[in-house]
């Protein structure tokens, strides 16, 4: 089965719209969902989520505290916060954007 | 906010660096291990699942050091190792991490030190608000030779109304008889308009100061006292407000009390330490009703300029003022005088007198610190020599040029911060002692400290001269060739002829700014001996004066000295007392201006007393001015006692008195100014004051420095006590006495005469001829003191040089040696080395001492600022230290073994 790259940049606005559509998830359930809900068509270097979870700390979008699993294993669980929210609009108008933008080059006849 | 919010979990990530790595591992393994659980339920070996996972993941150490790093402190980690890394060799190499760090402690402690001075003196602003807006004003007549003459009253009411000024206040030093504590005490008395400290702007601690408003006529009958007169004479009382005190037979009225550290604005310690202040608009009784024009009583001025204006407006809206002046009272300024009224800044005049020394003190230390650098950076050039196998080892491995070069950077500034840290160690402690070697009369003494400015300064000063002695190691590693270095370095070295270059450009620079700094040196110490050498034209060996002051009552009935008649029978019972005294052999009085080199006295120039304006007889033609005459009374044992010889003419004797006519024993050099060519013998000299009588010449005596050591030849001219009286005295003894123990008989027997005279300011001629040397001393002392720190230097600078050539010859030296070389041939051959570099230094020094000294030609005395003896001297001298420092490691290259150099490699 042939899975795609995400396209650079929209990881962010990946993981913020998980975390917006299902609270809190640690970064495996990240993983899966963004997998999942694309029916397996966008692959995450599953790697690459922490870097960028670190940054979205920093940045202080998410905030992460440990919590139990429900195979009774300590994981960090990411949640959006207010400010998180405001750079999910930010992100997906921006992305929003470029993709039309980018459609209307496309179907130009 | 966001950004306060951000660096705040940046920091608390910082601290909490390991939990963080931890949970980053935790959860990067919690991934990992459910993912391989999913796949091997989907059925995949657990080989597969793992290689599956793995491939998936990506790289779980990049992974995790990109985490890391978001986080923005890896600068910070790396500091932290290079530092670590840093303390570890420091630790291990203690020799030199001791001598680099004494270098720098010594470099940084020594400039610090002077900064804290100049800091205290030059930098910062007079302690009263709004400093910048405070002047002095002096009054000068070219023309005639006048320089500081002093204003008039009605001048000073002129600058009042001018617009310029928001106050002016003239001031007038002297002293006065402070009776009603346990012993009549002698207080040094500041005289200053009502206004004087609205215009400094201090508050009193205590009291009130006065109206501003005041304008009555005589003297105030209110007093100010400072902190250390309220403390010390009368007990810190605090109902002191409101009580009568009596200066000389006056009664005054203490209304306030100046707050502890406050000092008058002068130039001198005297003026400086004031102890009562009292107030006057400079008219009435003692003072003249009606002040004339040309009386110039005032000798000078204190102004606070307008708010908004600079003051090169208010020097020429002043100008305007003076030349309208001029023209308005033409007989009180004749053309010729060409009187000019002068703005100084008044931190200027407090300072004014040590801004020269101190800032060639400032330079000679800035040097020292820089030969210290030099000296620094060779040594580091050196080591880095030894671990350039180190160096090249870790950029095989892979470390970044720039990583490199950032570690011998942190190194270096380790060393300086560590150094600086050190020095301020050592100048804490000492900085009582070092306070000491300042001169007593060194201005604003009291607010030198290690302030914050100076601690800044000297945190600065470290971390410049890390980055000065840092750099040449640091080029060194950028350009480490790998190849060779891995190649060369099993003899333990690179070798570069580069480096080899650059360490002996640093001892030449060495070398050449340690003569510079040494022939500043020498010429300082050249002038001070001359001076020491001089012929004095007068005996100060065995000669102590002992001063005492007559009461000035303001009311003149009252005065029991109102004119030489009066005063004769004191200073007979004076001298007769005194004479008796055990050991004892000649005593004279004169007024404060004829004690010899007394500059204290000097300096405050109390107009009335040491100077007037004479006009010749046979030369009032119209267009010859007054000119300015030093002058002083004394008895006539006074040439005798301090052994002025007679050259013409004759001694006073005891006709001339109060009632023949006035006569003046003057000196080769005045007669030579005022008549010149002729015999002064019988010509005769007046004060301009109006009724003042003519004075003949009836003696010329010898030239004698008593003036000031540097002027051989000042005018001076001796008037007659008994004819011209002074109440401000000094009593000249001769003989062999108990130094310590003659004053106390000295005030005994003048305090039997009359009780209510103070003793005071006791010094034999020694003493006053070494203080007058005092700031010279110090400025010489200190430089040269820096000059032998720099020779110190420079000559481990290029032992350290010609140690690192022998070593690095070791093996051709053996060669030579098994060859037959004569162990004369191997010295000559490293002494030359060692004399090249010090003759190149010495000869770039030479040009740049030159320079130098021609700005030092203000502070030189009789030598001339390309003194060839002194030149050719001390460049001698660094030759030789240069040559016995080369001659250590030079035998050394004589004991090499010729079979161990061989097998050497």
């Amino acid at each position: 089965m042939h899975r795609d790259e995400i396209p650079p940049g929209t990881l962010y606005l990946l993981i913020l719209r998980t975390l917006a559509r299902s609270g809190e998830m640690h970064g495996y359930e990240i993983a899966n969902s963004i997998q999942q809900i694309s029916n397996d068509v966008l692959q995450v270097e599953e790697g690459s989520l922490y870097p960028a979870l670190q940054r979205m700390l920093i940045k202080g979008w998410v905030t992460a505290k440990w919590g139990t699993t429900a195979g009774k294993r300590r994981a960090r669980y990411y949640q959006l916060t207010a400010l998180g929210r405001k750079q999910l609009d930010v992100e997906r108008s921006q992305f929003e954007r470029v993709v039309s933008a980018i459609t209307r080059v496309i179907e130009a006849v | 906010m966001n950004w306060l919010g951000e660096f705040a979990r940046r920091l608390n990530m910082l601290l909490h660096r390991r939990q963080f790595d931890a949970d980053l591992e935790e959860e990067m393994r919690l991934h990992l291990e459910l993912r391989h659980e999913e796949q091997r339920q989907a059925g995949m070996t657990a080989e597969d699942a793992r290689a599956a996972v793995r491939r998936q993941f990506g790289n779980t150490t990049y992974l995790s050091e990109e985490s890391h790093f978001a986080w923005g402190w890896e600068w910070l980690e790396t500091l932290g190792q290079d530092v670590r890394y840093a303390v570890r060799t420091f630790s291990k190499s203690r020799g030199f991490t001791a001598v680099v760090v004494l270098t720098l402690a010594l470099g940084t402690g020594a400039t610090t030190a002077i900064f804290s001075v100049v800091h205290a003196t030059l930098l910062r602003p007079l302690p009263y608000p709004k400093p910048q807006q405070l002047v002095s004003i002096a009054d000068d007549l070219p023309g005639v030779g006048g320089r500081d003459v002093g204003m008039s009253e009605p001048e000073w009411q002129d600058l009042e109304r001018s617009g310029i000024f928001e106050h002016v206040s003239p001031t007038w030093f002297d002293e006065n008889n402070l009776t009603g504590s346990s012993r009549p005490a002698r207080v040094r008395l500041l005289i200053v308009a009502p206004n004087y400290f609205a215009l400094l702007g201090v508050p009193p601690q205590l009291g009130r100061v006065f109206h501003p408003e005041e304008r009555g006529p005589g003297m105030l009958e209110e007093v100010i006292i400072s902190d250390g007169l309220w403390k010390r004479a009368f007990g810190s009382d605090p109902n002191i407000l409101d009580r009568s005190v009596r200066l000389d037979t006056d009664m005054y009225r203490i209304v306030g009390v100046m707050p502890a550290g406050f000092d008058a604005p002068g130039r001198t310690a005297e003026e400086r330490n004031i102890e009562v202040w009292a107030a006057t608009n400079f008219y009435g009784e003692p003072l003249p009703d009606e002040p004339r024009r040309n009386r110039r009583n005032l000798p000078t001025a204190v102004a606070r300029l307008k708010t908004g204006l600079t003051i090169a407006e208010a020097q020429s809206r002043l100008d305007a003022l003076v030349a309208s002046l001029q023209k308005q009272f033409p007989s009180d300024y004749p053309p010729e005088s060409s009187w000019t009224v002068r703005l100084v800044p008044l931190h200027q005049r407090v300072v004014g007198n040590v801004r020269q020394s101190l800032i060639l003190l400032f330079c000679a230390v800035g040097l020292v610190l820089l030969i210290g650098c030099l000296n620094v950076a060779n040594l580091l050039l050196a080591r880095a020599s030894a671990r350039g196998r180190e160096m090249a080892v870790r950029q095989a491995l892979g470390a970044a040029r720039h990583r490199v070069i950032r570690q011998l950077l942190t190194e270096s500034l380790i060393l300086s911060l560590v150094g600086g840290i050190a020095g301020m160690a050592m100048l804490l402690p000492l900085r009582h002692c070092l306070l000491r070697l300042l001169p007593e009369n060194f201005p604003r003494l009291n607010d030198i400290s290690i302030s914050w400015s100076v601690l800044l300064f000297a945190l600065v000063a470290s971390l410049a001269t890390g980055a000065i002695f840092g750099l040449a190691p640091a080029r060194e590693a950028g350009r480490i060739d790998l190849t060779h270095a891995l190649k060369e370095a099993t003899r333990g070295s690179t070798g570069s002829g580069e480096q080899a270059r650059t360490r002996r450009l640093l001892v030449v620079t060495e070398f050449a700014l340690s003569l510079v700094l040494m022939i500043a040196a020498g010429l300082l110490l050249h002038s001070f001996w001359d001076l020491l050498e001089v012929r004095l034209g007068f005996r100060p060996q065995n000669v102590m004066a002992v001063r005492t002051r007559l009461p000035d009552p303001n009311e003149p009935k009252t005065d029991r000295y109102r004119n030489a008649a009066q005063e004769r029978p004191f200073l007979r019972e004076v001298l007769r007392r005194v004479g008796t005294l055990p050991g004892v052999e000649e005593v004279a009085v004169g007024d404060t201006a004829s004690i010899p080199l007394d500059r204290s006295q000097r300096e405050l120039k109390v107009i009335s007393e040491g100077q007037f304006f004479a006009r010749f007889e046979g030369r009032d033609t119209p267009g010859d001015q007054p000119s300015v005459v030093e002058r002083s009374s004394v008895t006539p044992e006074y040439f005798h006692l301090l052994g002025i010889p007679l050259l013409s003419g004759r001694w006073f004797n005891e006709l001339d008195d109060d009632k023949g006519p006035q006569v003046a024993v003057i000196n080769e050099a005045f007669a030579r100014t005022y008549w010149p060519g002729l015999n002064p013998l019988g010509k005769r000299f007046a004060s301009t004051r109006v009724g003042s009588p003519w004075i003949t010449v009836v003696g010329v005596i010898a030239n004698a420095r008593t003036e000031s050591l540097e002027n051989a030849d000042a005018p001076q001219v001796y008037l007659n006590l008994y004819q011209v009286s002074s109440h401000r005295l000094a009593i000249f003894l001769r003989g062999h006495f108990e130094t310590g123990a003659i004053p106390e008989e000295v005030r005994e027997q003048v305090q039997s005469v009359d009780p209510i005279l103070p003793v005071f300011g006791a010094q034999t001629l020694n003493e006053a001829l070494s203080a007058s040397l005092a700031e010279r001393r110090f400025a010489m002392e200190i430089v040269a003191l820096f000059a032998l720190t720099a020779l110190f230097l420079s000559g481990l600078g290029i032992y350290g040089v010609i140690c690192y050539l022998v070593s690095e010859r070791t093996h051709e030296i053996g060669i030579r040696l098994a060859l037959g070389a004569q162990e004369r041939n191997i010295l000559s051959m490293v002494l030359e080395q060692g004399l090249g570099l010090a003759l190149s230094g010495a000869g770039i020094g030479l040009i740049g001492a030159l320079i130098v000294s021609r700005l030092m030609a203000g502070v030189l005395y009789g030598v001339g600022p390309a003194d060839p003896l002194t030149f050719a001297g001390v460049a001698l001298l660094l030759i030789l230290v240069a040559l016995f420092a080369c001659y250590i490691p030079a035998r050394r290259a004589l004991r090499v073994d010729p079979g161990m150099a061989l097998r050497h490699e």
